[in-house]
């Protein structure tokens, strides 16, 4: 696949900016004091990030039994904001890595902004589990290979264990990545910081970049590397996650379809996550002329084509169980559409399939009043869409006398509601401290910023 | 500060400096036909062809990365199997003790774990990141490479080098912006 542009391609940054208006117009961000509306945004989520806070410390002192898990639904609610939050992140690396690869060159508009969201969600998502475990403080002991006194030694052949496995690597080369991708731009927050102890803090991150030309030939094949690590990772990522569940026999679970199902549903959230997120952040910082309609309208299309995978996936399902002729599985199916919990299927249904259909119309598409509110529903219904799977199969399983019926409590809505506090909130702080756009990336792509010889692409 | 004020401090390099990525290739080229060894190219970011016009030699990074996935991948599989069939063998769902497919994914991603890392480090440590200190800061041309001018800098360390030498070298690309680096002085103040 070749990233050449046609003539008749829309430009890639509007306005024609020259070098140092791109530093100006990104960096002005995290140059000046806060504004007021960064102050309201910033106090709007605090509150729920203390809910997180709360909720945490009320769970650790009280257990786990202060959450709506009962005896068959042992998993409730804090793996489906696992998952959830492990599958926004996808769309990050996604966008920085496999974009990449593929010579598409609108990803650098975003790619920043899309990375430090991965960051960020792996972030929450790995709370989940850790709180999970009731004594997060030992989990290290169960979750990790470490010598202990009993000599045992973690499962292998789990994949819960390969899970722990996954997304800590997944965590940590994504902060490598991506501090990688700032080296150049904490450079020139460096050089541009007037105050002192900026200069410092900016000058020490940056590890003494120079753009020295010998640096940027080692920096480059290095960054070539990441995305080449990181694309098969971000597979095998929500693979695995996927194994938690498609490796057990519980119906409804145990398909083959769920590696690839599970990664097409990550990206689909994880770009509605982008989209949510990057139509505010581009109006608050006037970004709009690097971020323009032509990018939303590029993820948009990515959006229906995750979205017509994922609603593939839920007619192949239901097909399988049907046509797999096991009772238990056709039951599994016939209960999600019809049991206690066809609200929640029917609304997923809604938001990730019929929904985003809309966006088939390039009206929708590059209208951000338009897109916006399918967007935040698409997010909505991939939350319930692990909902969907991890309760409605644990709810009502093989023996009858065991099914019971899972309604969360205060708790876990605050451990959710929390979540996301602590996500804004750390990408709020990012946004005031760095870079959202990866600023020597796009003059690299700026019109006449290249030499005119031919022997480039 | 004055050339007058600072010619008592050691001469550590020549820069010229270039406003467009053709004038600095062409002279990179040109540089790199002198014979010149210790020099550098500072451009704001990567300009497409400038390693072959500086002559520069394929990193050597992918080596690095997937001699250390190697090294990741086997370590993650021998402790799987040391600690599942030799240290404390446990037999889990009648399956052999050392079941190796189930320990593939565990395989992978210690592979990725270490070439990431690997790579991280080969970078730092080829790119000479981590010396927070440079002429370049010291002469306040630091701001103009990393945000909107290309530099090429000769350093003094090179046998061809001599003041009047490399910049009559940096004329002759035609550069209209040519400054002399000095070392900084002894209080640190450039």
């Amino acid at each position: 696949m070749s990233g050449d542009r046609l003539p008749e391609d829309p430009p890639l940054v509007q306005g024609e900016p020259t070098l140092l208006s791109l530093d100006k117009d990104i960096s002005t961000p995290f140059e000046s004091f806060p504004t007021k509306r960064w102050w309201i945004a910033f106090l709007i989520v605090q509150p729920m990030a203390i809910a997180f806070l709360v909720s945490f410390v009320y769970t650790i002192a009280t257990g786990i039994g202060s959450w709506g898990n009962n005896n068959p639904v042992g998993w409730g609610w804090a793996i489906t904001n696992f998952v959830f939050w492990i599958g926004i992140g996808h769309a990050g690396t996604l966008i920085s890595a496999i974009l990449y690869l593929l010579r598409q060159k609108w990803r650098t508009g975003i790619a920043r902004f899309a990375e430090a969201m991965t960051l960020f969600a792996v972030v929450c998502a790995l709370q989940f589990p850790m709180i999970h475990t009731g004594r997060p403080w030992l989990a290290a002991y169960w979750l990790l290979p470490l010598p202990n006194s009993n000599g045992i030694w973690v499962n292998f052949r789990s994949p819960l264990l390969w899970d722990v496995f996954a997304v800590s690597t997944y965590g940590l080369v994504s902060l490598l990545f991506w501090f990688t991708g700032l080296l150049p731009d904490l450079a020139i927050a460096r050089d541009r910081a007037t105050h002192k102890v900026r200069k410092l803090v900016y000058g020490i991150l940056s590890l003494g970049w120079n753009g020295s030309n010998r640096a940027w030939s080692h920096y480059e094949k290095a960054y070539l590397l990441f995305a080449g690590l990181s694309t098969p990772l971000v597979l095998s990522v929500h693979s695995v996650v996927s194994f938690d569940f498609a490796t057990s026999i519980v119906p409804g679970w145990h398909t083959t379809i769920f590696p690839p199902y599970f990664v097409a549903g990550a990206i689909f959230s994880g770009f509605a996550m982008v989209a949510t997120l990057i139509i505010i952040m581009r109006k608050y910082f006037k970004l709009q002329h690097i971020i323009t309609t032509d990018h939303l309208d590029v993820m948009n299309r990515i959006v229906i084509a995750t979205s017509l995978m994922v609603g593939y996936a839920y007619m192949i399902e239901i097909f399988i169980s049907w046509y797999g002729g096991v009772t238990f599985e056709r039951y599994a199916f016939m209960n999600r559409a019809m049991g206690p919990y066809a609200w929640a299927y029917w609304l997923m249904v809604t938001c990730n399939v019929c929904l985003p259909q809309l966006l088939w119309f390039k009206k929708i598409r590059s209208t951000v009043l338009l897109m916006y509110p399918i967007v935040i529903l698409v997010n909505l219904g991939m939350w319930l869409e692990r909902f969907v799977i991890i309760v409605t199969s644990l709810t009502r399983g093989y023996l009858p006398s065991s099914w019971d019926y899972f309604a969360a409590t205060w708790v876990d809505v605050g451990l959710l509601v929390g979540s996301f506090g602590l996500f804004l909130t750390l990408m709020l702080l990012f946004c005031r401290f760095l870079p959202t756009v990866a600023i020597a990336e796009t003059k690299a792509i700026l019109p006449g910023s290249q030499p005119s010889g031919g022997h480039h692409d | 500060m004055t050339d007058a004020a600072m010619s008592d401090r050691k001469l550590v390099g020549m820069i010229g400096l270039y406003d467009d990525p053709d004038s600095l290739v062409h002279a990179a080229e040109t540089v790199r036909d002198a014979g010149y060894k210790a020099w550098d190219c500072h451009t704001p970011y990567p300009v497409h062809g400038l390693d072959d016009a500086m002559g520069l030699k394929p990193s050597p990074l992918p080596y690095v990365c997937l001699i250390a996935g190697g090294i990741g991948a086997s370590a993650a599989m021998y402790m799987q199997y040391w600690m599942s069939a030799v240290d404390y063998p446990v037999r889990i769902g009648g399956k052999p003790l050392f079941s190796w497919p189930a320990f593939v994914p565990i395989t992978f991603e210690l592979f990725v774990l270490f070439a990431a890392l690997a790579t991280m480090g080969g970078m730092i440590a080829l790119c000479k990141l981590g010396r927070w200190a440079s002429p370049l800061h010291d002469n306040g041309v630091m701001a103009e490479v990393t945000t909107h001018r290309h530099g090429v800098v000769l350093n003094a360390s090179d046998a061809n080098f001599s003041e009047d030498a490399a910049r009559k070298l940096l004329e002759g690309t035609g550069c209209k912006d040519i400054r002399p680096l000095y070392e900084s002085s002894e209080d640190g103040e450039a």
